[in-house]
């Protein structure tokens, strides 16, 4: 029994963390997000460069072949540095396609995704809010050996930045007939369109799929995933936003704690009143919790399979309420600055939103908490 | 990062439990003298302190097979790994970290044995929250400090044999925080008068107590004068991070689970109702949190670090969390919540236990000033 990081990922830590502040300050997370591209090309090629693209891809791919404990740790800097990249969606994808994909898929899209030279996102939600994968509505036609989709995929992470897609659909009239589909930007009737957000540092958007073909061999692994498989890539995401959401709510505390040492009032600093050192108190006690039950969940993940999914549950259902509970609490002990675009708070406020309602917000969460704890 | 405990650690926690199984009777089952026998049990397998150092006649476990100890016990509802709570949870590490060998040798292996039992003497009827303003006097006379005043709210002054006392050697002192001491009061010491305070639910269980003249050794002093403050923080950690174990509000969470199995709401099985189910995956979500809080803790402990500031987290959590988890109770009795019963006590007492070790808003200020830096209000 350790609970604590041991001192490579420590090390990783403060290598990220370095290469974010010196490469990605703020100024530059804002130039990102005010861009078409929604990333940047350049720093992409370095995280790939750096290895982080591959973290936890097997090393016969190009990854390092480390575990999701380790990934943690990139995705909590990530999340307290705002890092507009699409890492998350392209991570989740390859994290599917090595699980399910077939030797022949995983040759030809792994490395290209370790590399950098590819990007690629999860294509699941026809519906808002109806995170299940009995949601899925996009029903395959089948035909030439393959089949043939036509629809919309909605909330799509990333969807102008990637060239490959992971579409969920439906292969049949049963329950679990899902699939998922490898779908190259390129493909003939593909097209994808931006979705504007407040949140400019995530982005995401539609996929319009217009009687697009999906041979045999663009199916992941069996032709029928099932809704197991497809849960699991909800839970990934859940556990990669939750990672991403401690960073989010150090970046809240930091930059407030700090603030409320700075800024006077009443003849001393706001931060001497309860009315804001216990609200900044109650941050760090969330940000506490948060990282037991993340880092509990990220090492269930490989290690205690059966209590991940309960895990992970709980550990976003407690960051998507007080992420948001941070954010909050963030913009309003700044005063009216902090409802400026020039200050920086809002940028996190905005975030805190995102990390709430992407992979399930509390309810949707809590409710599965419910279920696993025989509630 | 690694939850899987080791081969000899679950060779123990299999020990713990077939212990367990072969000595330890239902609730229902244990008799008048159950715990008598159920703790010389426990003192010959030297599971009481087991993870204090053998010399002074602990277990020489680690601190991952202690937690184990008491994990095991309490899903078993098993009582207190020994008589004396307080005794075994602050004064005895402070008597390890602190303590003259003499001292050392003179009350460990009574704390050990259940044969002594402390209470602790810090609050005053003028001092609450604000500790380093004490005011008991101890002036010294020769070789022995004369001590007056009062201590009020002391849990067990009625029962214990010793009191873990607080007092002001100094008022002087440059800093209010450098002129306090801690002495190792025997009750007995002529001049020590105890009066009984009944709580909320009508229960004696802390007191007021009056120093006329009391004199005590120099001797009996844990630490160096003036030096009792350092001791003093020392010793809440390890209360906060005591009473805040994860164990209790998993046994108060089964239970409410429990009632909730068997409520209705609205003419409709409680389970089915949304907010109830919530609720309670909340609790669940948040005590899951204190036990991992309290494992991160633990990590830190084993690589040398003491208990501090950080304990006042998991404090807090339980001080918001189990006047909540009453209330919830309570609404799922109806009107049978204003009868008697166990969650009915539960809904009362807990306002005792969120303010004792301190209120939520001192651990709030604490977590402020201490780790955030923010200024003292
Ligand atoms: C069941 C129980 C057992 C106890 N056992 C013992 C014992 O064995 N030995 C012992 O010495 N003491 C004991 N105590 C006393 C306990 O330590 C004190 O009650 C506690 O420290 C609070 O002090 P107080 O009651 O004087 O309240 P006060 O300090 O007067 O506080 C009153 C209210 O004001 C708030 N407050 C005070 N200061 C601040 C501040 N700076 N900022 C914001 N809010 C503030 C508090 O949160 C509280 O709500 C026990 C108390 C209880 C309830």
């Amino acid at each position: 029994m350790d609970f604590g990081f041991s001192e490579e990922q420590d090390l990783l830590r403060a290598q990220v963390r370095k290469f974010l502040e010196d490469q990605c300050p703020l100024e530059q997370v804002r130039q990102i997000a005010a861009g078409d591209e929604g990333y940047c090309p350049r720093l992409w090629g370095q995280l790939a460069e750096l290895g982080w693209l591959g973290l936890t891809l097997p090393e016969e791919f190009g990854g390092l072949g480390l575990s999701w404990v380790d990934l943690v740790v990139i995705l909590e800097e990530t999340g307290r540095s705002l890092f507009p990249s699409p890492l998350l969606s392209t991570l989740l994808a390859a994290t599917v396609i090595d699980q399910h994909g077939t030797a022949e898929q995983r040759q030809r899209w792994l490395p290209a995704l370790i590399d950098g030279s590819s990007i690629a996102t999860v294509a699941l939600l026809d519906e808002q809010d109806y995170l299940v994968p009995q949601a899925i509505q996009l029903q395959g036609a089948a035909g030439d050996g393959g089949y043939r989709l036509s629809g919309e995929k909605r909330f799509v992470q990333d969807a102008t930045a990637a060239d490959l897609f992971l579409v969920a659909f439906r292969t049949g009239p049963g329950d679990d007939d899902l699939g998922l589909a490898l779908v190259p930007r390129q493909a003939q009737g593909v097209s994808v369109a931006d979705t504007e957000g407040w949140d400019r540092t995530k982005r995401s958007g539609v996929l319009t799929l217009d009687a697009v073909q999906v041979d045999a061999d663009q199916l992941l692994g069996a032709a029928m995933l099932g809704a197991p498989a497809i849960a699991s890539i909800i839970d990934y995401g859940a556990l990669a936003v939750s990672a991403e959401a401690i960073g989010v709510c150090e970046g809240i505390l930091n930059l407030t704690s700090q603030y409320a040492l700075d800024r006077e009032q009443f003849g001393s600093p706001i931060g001497r009143y309860q009315g804001v050192k216990h609200p900044l108190a109650e941050i760090y006690v969330d940000i506490e919790c948060m990282k037991s039950l993340v880092y509990y969940a990220a090492w269930a993940l490989e290690a205690q399979p059966d209590d991940a999914p309960a895990a992970i549950a709980k550990a976003k259902a407690y960051a998507a309420e007080r992420t948001c509970n941070a954010g909050v609490a963030g913009v309003q002990l700044h005063g009216a600055i902090g409802y400026t675009d020039e200050y920086d708070m809002q940028l996190f406020m905005k975030r805190s939103k995102w990390s709430r309602a992407t992979y399930g917000d509390e309810d949707f969460h809590y409710d599965r908490v419910a279920g696993y704890g025989g509630i | 990062m690694d939850f899987d405990f080791t081969e000899k650690e679950q060779a123990f926690r299999a020990e713990v439990k077939q212990f367990i199984a072969d000595n330890l009777p239902p609730p229902e089952q244990r008799g008048e003298d159950f715990e008598k026998h159920w703790h010389a049990k426990l003192i010959e397998k030297k599971w009481i302190g087991f993870s204090w150092p053998k010399e002074y006649g602990g277990g020489g476990g680690t601190l991952i097979e202690q937690f184990i100890l008491k994990e095991e016990m309490s899903k078993a509802l098993a009582p207190d790994l020994g008589s004396d709570f307080m005794g075994l949870t602050w004064v005895g590490p402070a008597l390890i970290r602190h303590g003259t060998e003499e001292q050392k040798k003179e009350f460990l292996p009574d704390l050990l044995n259940c044969r002594s039992s402390w209470c602790t003497g810090y609050s005053e009827p003028d001092v609450g929250s604000d500790l380093g303003s004490l005011k008991l006097r101890a002036v010294r006379d020769g070789d022995d400090y004369v001590i007056n005043g009062s201590k009020i709210w002391t849990t067990r002054a009625h029962v214990a044999r010793y009191i873990f006392l607080t007092v002001r050697t100094n008022p002087e002192a440059q800093s209010r925080y450098s002129g306090i001491s801690v002495l190792l009061t025997p009750m007995n010491t002529p001049g020590i008068e105890v009066r009984p305070i009944v709580n909320i639910v009508g229960q004696h269980h802390f007191n007021q107590v009056f120093f006329t003249d009391v004199r005590v050794p120099v001797s009996a002093r844990l630490g160096a004068e003036g030096e009792g403050w350092k001791v003093v923080m020392g010793a809440l950690a390890n209360e906060r991070s005591g009473i805040s174990e994860s164990t209790g509000m998993e046994r108060h969470l089964e239970k409410l689970k429990e009632l909730a199995r068997n409520s209705q709401k609205g003419g409709k099985p409680a389970l089915q109702d949304a907010e109830v189910r919530r609720k309670l995956a909340r609790f669940e979500t948040q005590i899951s949190a204190m036990r991992l809080n309290g494992l991160r803790n633990l990590t830190k402990q084993i690589k040398g670090a003491q208990p501090s500031s950080e304990t006042s987290v998991n404090k807090l959590l339980r001080g918001i969390l189990e006047i909540p988890m009453a209330d919830l109770a309570m609404s799922l009795l109806g009107n049978e919540a204003s009868g008697m019963g166990e969650w009915q006590f539960d809904a009362l007492n807990f306002h005792g236990t969120v303010i004792g070790g301190g209120s939520p808003n001192i651990q709030r200020n604490i977590i402020a000033e201490r780790v955030l830096g923010l200024p003292k209000d």
